[in-house]
């Protein structure tokens, strides 16, 4: 914990090597050493060794460690980068080694349950605001830093892999936060945005997913752009009530890690949330599509989540409620859409 | 059962009054005061960016609303030559303007020996005028005449008024985490944090921290109680600064806040009211008012700054409750909050403590008649909320020893970030109204309060809060045996989150029911002239204030009780 007495340069940690956690370690060992974190000792030899994670190629600034303990003691700065399914167990893996002086900066677009013991989605059925935590309400649960920040956009890993202009969003309470990440990732290809409302720019990457689901679904069933265009208005509605539901502001979601992140999303067969909502108008079911996956979907998980907290609020979300049917519920999308043509949505701006 | 609680002696944990901070403090008053003025000139041109025109508009602003504020609003503490000082300084301002037109930096000059006139007048009236004699005189003042009163009225016979065997402290329980505020205040510096119903509170914890063996503690107290003599005395002798709520100009709350800083730093044990003002609903104060409690988390980080790493350069919160059976300033308050919420066009201010005699009446009725007073000592926690052990280290949710440095590191130095540190001060609010939730003792008075509020607002489930308010008392009766069971089911709760640590029982929760529903009934609002809760003769509930029950009910709001309805 004695950073002040230190004198060989800090690292930058990366905790979590996934195709956008390998991208984003690539950006920053531009500029700076990067220290990622794999749990596999395989994953690291070979980061070590060749250079590559997973056959992704990696910057020859990056060293990797299985050791939380050496990251926390070598990176002021700490980016996480791991699935939701699995956030809170890595947080907690660190969490003994973490200090106030920690930056954390995460890019998970995901949600996680917080719930009593023995208690699961399944058990309880409805859930409250209280019982959703978003990835900062989680390092901050767990952890004892509380300068946290969240980095959220349209950043599709594999574009930016081959060095194409793109923008993000760091978000935080914290100017130093937003004023680091800033300097760690910003370059001639890649702008960088802050904002302070971090949980509604969270709440946006997560609420996203969920139409970009929808978006694979119209494109799966052949359906052209007028049909994108209606979904993505309606989409954009839908985030902007849900996410003041859950405490973030509407300006969040008009900005880059809103309605940005939902355009490159609906508009991309290489997200995996798009994929799902594809494969299943081809006629595949969940379990077929989600076995042959090699990285989660957070929007599945966000959908079950967000209906489970739709018992609750006293709010309408049509997209999300007829897609947790489809998912869950064997409705067919066709009767989906169907339903949503129907639905009396009347008003077209309701929200400003 | 009657109820069990500490009392005993404690020894002062400085037995010689020259090691008190406070002490030291008025020794060097007149230095501490020019420092006060020189750090608050300083940080308005560092807001103003060292920028004349702009520091010429906020000198403009001041001296506008200064002008104002003698005008409509003065009182009798405002000292005499208020109204010349001011038009001193609007003619600096004229001359300023015209006789260095041509000459920037001489501008400026000029414009800044006003600011520092400003100041030095601004924090000498601030600073307070502590002096060891009245303070011990004060206090046994305090302690000898309540103690004769209340053995005047409990004792009974002809010598009752010379008996010792009641004591204050068998009117007021002190109860929580004595010894550690005892051991930490001997080892750094603590900054206490009350909740705030009435007046008469600033007097019950200089009392209580003289009780505790504590050197005397500065507070902030509003320059609008030095308008009564009374209290006058009472706060100057128990070492109050003045807090002139009328100004609110950056240059006062600047050197207030600084006054406050720099006290802290110098080691004063220090006492805000975090709520700022009386609670008018009679609620826990749910949002604090952030500028004070700002500058603890200032002083500890300048402390680190300045190289104080160990716990005597160390600042420790303490969370403290006080529980009433009865506020005398109910009635009023609770029009106040009702006026403000109800969104009425005016706001009159009416305090029941205008005047000595008001005030006498009441102590002699609370000693004359028995009327419990509690007041419960929190956990110490450091600046950012976290708990400190038993050498005063803080300790992480785990239980982990961490430094409160690290919060104000960033590349591995102490940083000065206003905006880090204002965030830091909401984490500390959050923090500190968890705390008074959990340290709270509910009362009979309160739970009977709640109860029979939540079922009278039950019956009438189509009505708001106001029109609630308005219904005919007389149309309420509640049969008892219903009260009684909603009793045992909102206890029933009650106990479950004191189980959980998240709020805390005076012990005569521990009684039969019918008891607790007895004393509680008794005891609530206990000399309002309307009660709260009155029984008919057929033993049904009723009311003869409904505002008065709301006020006394909100105490247990925030808890999630209402739920039970």
């Amino acid at each position: 914990m004695d950073s002040k007495n230190s004198t060989k340069p800090k690292y930058i940690g990366v905790i979590g090597v996934g195709s956008f956690g390998t991208v984003v370690a690539n950006i920053l060992a531009a500029k700076n050493p990067v220290m990622v974190y794999a749990r596999k000792q395989e994953v690291v030899d070979e980061i070590n060794a060749t250079h590559t994670a997973q056959g992704r190629a990696m910057n020859e600034n990056i060293v990797a460690s299985n050791d939380p303990e050496q990251l926390c003691q070598s990176c002021d700065v700490l980016f996480f980068m791991v699935p939701s399914s699995g956030f809170q167990n890595v947080v907690r893996i660190f969490s003994p080694f973490l200090f106030p002086y920690h930056l954390i900066i995460h890019g998970t677009k995901g949600l996680c349950l917080n719930l009593k013991e023995g208690e699961t989605l399944e058990t309880v059925k409805k859930i409250k605001r209280s019982q959703i935590l978003t990835m900062s309400e989680v390092i901050l649960q767990e952890t004892v830093a509380v300068r946290v920040g969240c980095l959220a956009g349209p950043n599709l890993s594999k574009e930016l892999s081959q060095g194409q202009p793109a923008a993000t969003v760091i978000a935080s309470k914290y100017n130093e936060v937003i004023l680091e990440g800033q300097s760690l990732l910003r370059s001639e290809k890649f702008q960088v945005y802050g904002n302070s409302d971090i949980i509604g720019v969270e709440i946006s990457g997560v609420l996203k997913n969920i139409i970009a689901i929808a978006s694979g679904a119209l494109a799966g069933l052949g359906l052209g752009e007028n049909a994108k265009g209606l979904l993505i208005s309606r989409g954009m509605v839908e985030m902007i009530h849900l996410g003041n539901a859950l405490g973030g502001s509407i300006k969040s979601v008009m900005g880059l890690a809103g309605i940005g992140d939902l355009v490159t999303t609906c508009n991309s067969v290489h997200s995996r949330n798009f994929t799902v909502g594809f494969r299943l108008a081809k006629g595949e079911t969940l379990e077929e599509i989600l076995a042959d996956m090699e990285e989660v979907a957070e929007g599945i998980n966000t959908v079950r989540i967000i209906k489970a907290f739709l018992e609750t609020a006293d709010l309408r979300a049509p997209i999300t409620e007829n897609l947790y049917r489809v998912l869950f519920e064997d409705l067919e999308i066709e009767e989906a859409l169907q339903f949503l043509m129907k639905y009396p949505f009347n008003v077209d701006v309701d929200f400003v | 059962m009657e109820e069990k609680y500490i009392k005993h002696k404690y020894e002062p944990i400085h037995p010689s009054k020259d090691e008190w901070p406070v002490v030291k403090l008025a020794r060097e008053r007149k230095e501490f005061v020019k420092k006060v003025a020189d750090l608050s000139e300083d940080r308005i041109l560092n807001l103003t960016s060292n920028n004349s025109d702009i520091l010429k508009e906020e000198l403009e602003t001041t001296l506008y609303r200064e002008k104002l504020r003698i005008k409509q609003n003065p009182w009798v503490v405002d000292p005499d030559d208020d109204s010349s000082f001011w038009s001193g300084v609007k003619s600096s301002l004229v001359q300023i303007s015209t006789e260095t037109a041509n000459n920037k930096a001489k501008k400026f000059q000029a414009y800044k020996g006003v600011l520092n006139s400003i100041t030095a007048r601004y924090a000498e009236e601030i600073a307070s005028n502590f002096k060891t004699t009245h303070y011990k005189f004060t206090r046994s003042v305090v302690t000898y005449g309540f103690s004769r009163l209340l053995n005047a009225a409990r004792v009974k016979g002809f010598k009752s008024i010379f008996s010792n065997q009641y004591t204050l402290q068998d009117k007021i329980q002190i109860t929580g985490q004595t010894d550690q505020l005892r051991d930490l205040a001997t080892k750094g510096t603590v900054v206490m944090v009350p909740t705030h119903f009435s007046n008469l509170d600033s007097i019950l914890i200089g009392w209580v921290i003289s009780v505790l063996g504590l050197p005397p503690f500065i507070y902030g107290a509003g320059l609008n109680l030095f308008n009564i003599s009374i209290f006058a005395y009472f706060m100057n002798s128990l070492g109050a600064y003045k807090v002139d709520r009328r100004k609110k100009n950056l240059m006062y709350l600047e050197t207030l806040k600084t006054y406050s800083k720099e006290a802290i730093q110098f080691g004063c044990h220090s006492l805000f009211f975090p709520g700022g003002t009386r609670s008018r609903s009679g609620m826990i104060e749910s949002k604090l008012k952030l500028g004070l409690l700002s500058t603890a988390i200032e002083a500890q980080r300048a402390n680190f700054e300045n190289g104080l790493n160990d716990i005597s350069g160390k600042i420790f919160i303490v969370p403290v409750t006080i529980n009433y059976h009865f506020v005398l300033e109910a009635p009023s308050l609770i029009r106040d909050h009702l006026s403000i919420t109800g969104q009425e066009r005016y706001y009159k201010e009416n305090d029941e403590f205008s005047n000595s005699y008001k005030i006498s009446k009441f102590l002699i009725k609370f000693f004359t008649k028995g009327s419990d007073i509690s007041v419960s000592v929190g956990k110490a926690m450091d600046v950012l909320g976290n708990y400190v052990d038993e050498e005063g280290r803080s300790l992480d949710k785990n239980n982990r020893v961490i430094n409160t440095r690290d919060y104000f590191i960033s590349d591995g130095k102490v940083s000065v970030d206003s905006q880090r540190e204002e965030e830091y001060t909401n984490m500390l609010g959050k923090r500190i109204v968890e705390e008074f939730h959990k340290i709270n003792r509910v009362f009979n008075s309160h739970l009977v309060a709640f109860v029979a509020f939540e079922m009278i607002k039950q019956r009438n489930k189509k009505l708001d809060l106001f029109d609630l308010l308005r219904l005919p008392e007389e149309d309420i009766a509640i049969p008892y045996e219903d009260f009684r069971e909603s009793c045992q089911l909102v206890l029933d709760k009650i106990n479950e989150l004191k189980a959980q640590g998240l709020i805390n029982t005076a012990p005569h929760l521990a009684l039969d029911l019918d008891e607790i529903i007895k004393r509680g009934m008794d005891n609530v609002g206990m000399y309002h002239a309307k009660r709260p809760i009155i029984q008919d003769k057929n033993g049904n509930i009723g009311t003869d204030d409904m505002s008065l029950l709301y006020f006394y009910h909100n105490r247990l709001t925030g808890y999630g009780l209402e739920k039970l309805y």
